[in-house]
């Protein structure tokens, strides 16, 4: 990785789905850049492309038009495998409604990723248990998601997404599901694996006390960039008239 | 990666039991109905096989009564005399001619008895009949002559009458006339239609007609025929001197058959042949059913586990992983349905042989083709619900409800 250069860059970034009427332009040629270690909050009401940009950063979605750059490489010209593999090395995933598989054990789950990456067995055991413990579950090693909470579902899903240490841990709506002081907990969480693990965010919310954690916000509009820059003081206020 | 997958593969059939155990079904009722088809068929032709070596050297079975009524009742054709045996057995094709004829019968010893078919015969008649003297003496031309009380006893009779003991020398008790047993029939084991053939006593014919039946008829003659005889020009010889002796004007049907016994059997083995390969493609087309079932649960499980597939392939996993994930899903599962489905044929085919007293033989060759067939149902109808899944678009996956 090249210090240097950002992790994350999009180029005149555009995103259309469906073709002649029913077009939909969810990009509109975005440009923005994120660089390593930072914690980006983007927001924006849905329809404005927050989510479009999430997938696409992810490389779960690709641009119509324009460059995404990962770490300097252009991702638009990977195959389907090798963005998996991008996926697997670089990235980790949270989401909102934690996408643990049922039926498996906290464990289980976070060995996940480790499985796909070929790892010996004892391997994986040991980088998940210590994943957990990261996350305040250890000794939760084999409860099944039913017999956890939502909180420590979702933690256990952060496990997941930081087992593999990626660059950039991708957090769509992570708190959605959660009530305030379960989000704040996880928000908390987030902040500590930034500065301690140094382990660049990209957190979607519309949720100004939950963006009020990251150092930096990204507001889309209409498939357009509308605020992007330190967070701002009106998001930090409302966060702390939240916090009482 | 691999062991992992099948791992996997397993764990989730097991999280699912009896969705699991219903999907297997029809490979399972396929695969047990394909073996115990096949290994009963092996057993019953292998016993046909015993059978026709049993029935002894080239023999044909001559009786009264029109041809093509087979065994059975028959029309009231004249019954044989021994004499014809006689002129029988002197044709040059034919080495002997046995007269016989049979009568159910209680015979006694001490306290025991048992009901068997007593036949009066003679000595050829072993030979013929493909039976062997397990001990003791066949009956001497002098008590064929006289028809003295002398008779040569079956496993069955023994084990029924004597237990363990042997019964040379003993005497027996048929109505009025105590009898000595002078031989025992080694075992022959059940016939072509389950019967008892080692349920019989033998004795000089003259004896069974001066004291059984109380006249001079014979109702069956078994002739062997010479090395260098056909059955058919040893057929035409009999029928020629028969049609002879019994009279029968230029145009006018035998009132007897010549019965060739081994063409008989063998004509039935052909047919218990097709018949198991007509049964066993029926059994074919369940395995076919069965491999659609698993693509349908497969499909459904793809659906089901949408979500599931859009995680697997946001945390990295690549379209082939998922693909391999599915197949392999697909091919344990058949698997498993081939492991109990011969498990089940087996043992269906074993109690099938002990009631129909065939032979049990099971072969490796028809159990590694059920497993190679059973992986290929899951190969083959778990492709294309693998594929659907790898094929699937992770946002719209992780979406999915």
């Amino acid at each position: 990785m090249i210090a240097a250069s950002p992790l994350i860059a999009f180029q005149n970034v555009a995103r259309v789905y469906g073709m002649g009427e029913a077009e939909v332009r969810a990009l509109a040629g975005v440009d923005f850049q994120i660089n390593a270690g930072e914690f980006v909050a983007i927001m924006g009401p849905s329809g404005s492309g927050k989510s479009t940009s999430m997938n696409i950063i992810g490389c779960l979605d690709q641009p119509t038009s324009g460059a995404y750059l990962f770490a300097g490489a252009d991702v638009s010209t990977l195959d389907r495998d090798q963005r998996a593999l991008l996926r697997r090395n670089y990235l980790g995933f949270v989401f909102q409604g934690f996408n643990l598989l049922a039926r498996t054990t906290a464990l289980e789950n976070v060995e996940l990723p480790l499985i796909y990456r070929g790892l010996p067995r004892a391997e994986r055991r040991d980088a998940a248990q210590n994943a957990l413990a990261k996350v305040g579950l250890a000794g939760r090693e084999n409860h099944v998601p039913s017999e956890l909470s939502g909180g420590q579902q979702q933690r256990v899903a952060i496990a997941r997404a930081l087992v593999g240490n990626p660059q950039v841990l991708l957090a769509d709506e992570p708190t959605g599901n959660l009530d305030t002081n379960r989000s704040h907990e996880i928000m908390e969480l987030l902040v500590r694996l930034n500065q301690d693990e140094n382990i660049t965010i990209a957190l979607v919310t519309h949720e100004n006390d939950m963006a009020a954690y990251a150092s930096r916000n990204i507001i889309f509009e209409d498939g357009k960039i509308a605020y992007d820059g330190p967070t701002r003081l009106d998001v930090k206020r409302e966060a702390a008239a939240h916090v009482r | 990666m691999f062991v992992e997958t099948v791992w996997l593969a397993f764990r989730t059939i097991l999280r699912n039991k009896l969705r699991s155990f219903l999907t297997v079904l029809g490979i399972v009722i396929g695969i047990a109905s394909v073996i115990a088809l096949v290994t009963i068929g092996q057993g019953s032709s292998a016993q046909v096989s015993a059978n026709i070596a049993s029935l002894g050297t080239n023999m044909l079975i001559v009786r009264p009564g029109r041809p093509g009524n087979g065994p059975g009742p028959r029309d009231n054709a004249a019954n044989f005399r021994i004499r014809d045996a006689e002129i029988l057995a002197d044709l040059p094709l034919i080495e002997s001619a046995s007269p016989s004829v049979s009568r159910g019968q209680t015979i006694i010893f001490g306290n025991r008895n048992s009901t068997t078919q007593i036949t009066g015969t003679d000595g050829n008649y072993l030979a013929a009949n493909g039976w062997q003297l397990e001990s003791g003496r066949i009956f001497s031309k002098g008590e064929e002559v006289a028809g003295s009380a002398t008779c040569i006893i079956g496993e069955t009779v023994r084990r029924e009458l004597f237990d363990q003991a042997s019964p040379l020398g003993q005497t027996i008790r048929i109505k009025r006339i105590s009898c000595a047993v002078i031989g025992l029939l080694k075992a022959k084991g059940a016939g072509t239609f389950g019967n008892d053939q080692d349920d019989l006593v033998l004795m000089p014919i003259k004896a069974v007609q001066r004291r059984l039946t109380g006249n001079v008829d014979v109702q069956t003659i078994f002739t062997r025929l010479t090395p260098d005889a056909t059955t058919e020009t040893a057929t035409k010889e009999i029928q020629t001197i028969l049609r002879e002796r019994r009279r029968i004007a230029v145009g006018q049907e035998d009132d007897f058959n010549v019965t060739d016994l081994k063409a008989f059997t063998s004509a039935l083995s052909g047919i218990t042949g097709v018949l198991t390969g007509l049964l066993t493609s029926i059994a074919g087309i369940s395995l076919l059913v069965g491999g659609i079932g698993i693509m349908n649960i497969m499909l459904v499980s793809v659906t089901e586990r949408t979500r599931e597939i859009g995680i697997r392939l946001a945390i990295g996993a690549t379209a082939r992983q998922v693909l391999a994930q599915f197949l392999i899903e697909a091919v344990v599962l058949s698997l498993i349905g081939g492991l109990i489905g011969v498990a089940l044929g087996l043992t269906l085919a074993a109690v099938a042989s002990s009631f129909m007293a065939i032979p049990f033989a099971p072969d490796m060759r028809v159990i590694a083709l059920a497993f190679v067939f059973s992986a290929l149902v899951g190969i083959v109808f778990g492709f294309f619900p693998a594929r659907k899944a790898a094929r699937l678009d992770p946002i719209e996956a992780l979406r999915y409800q």
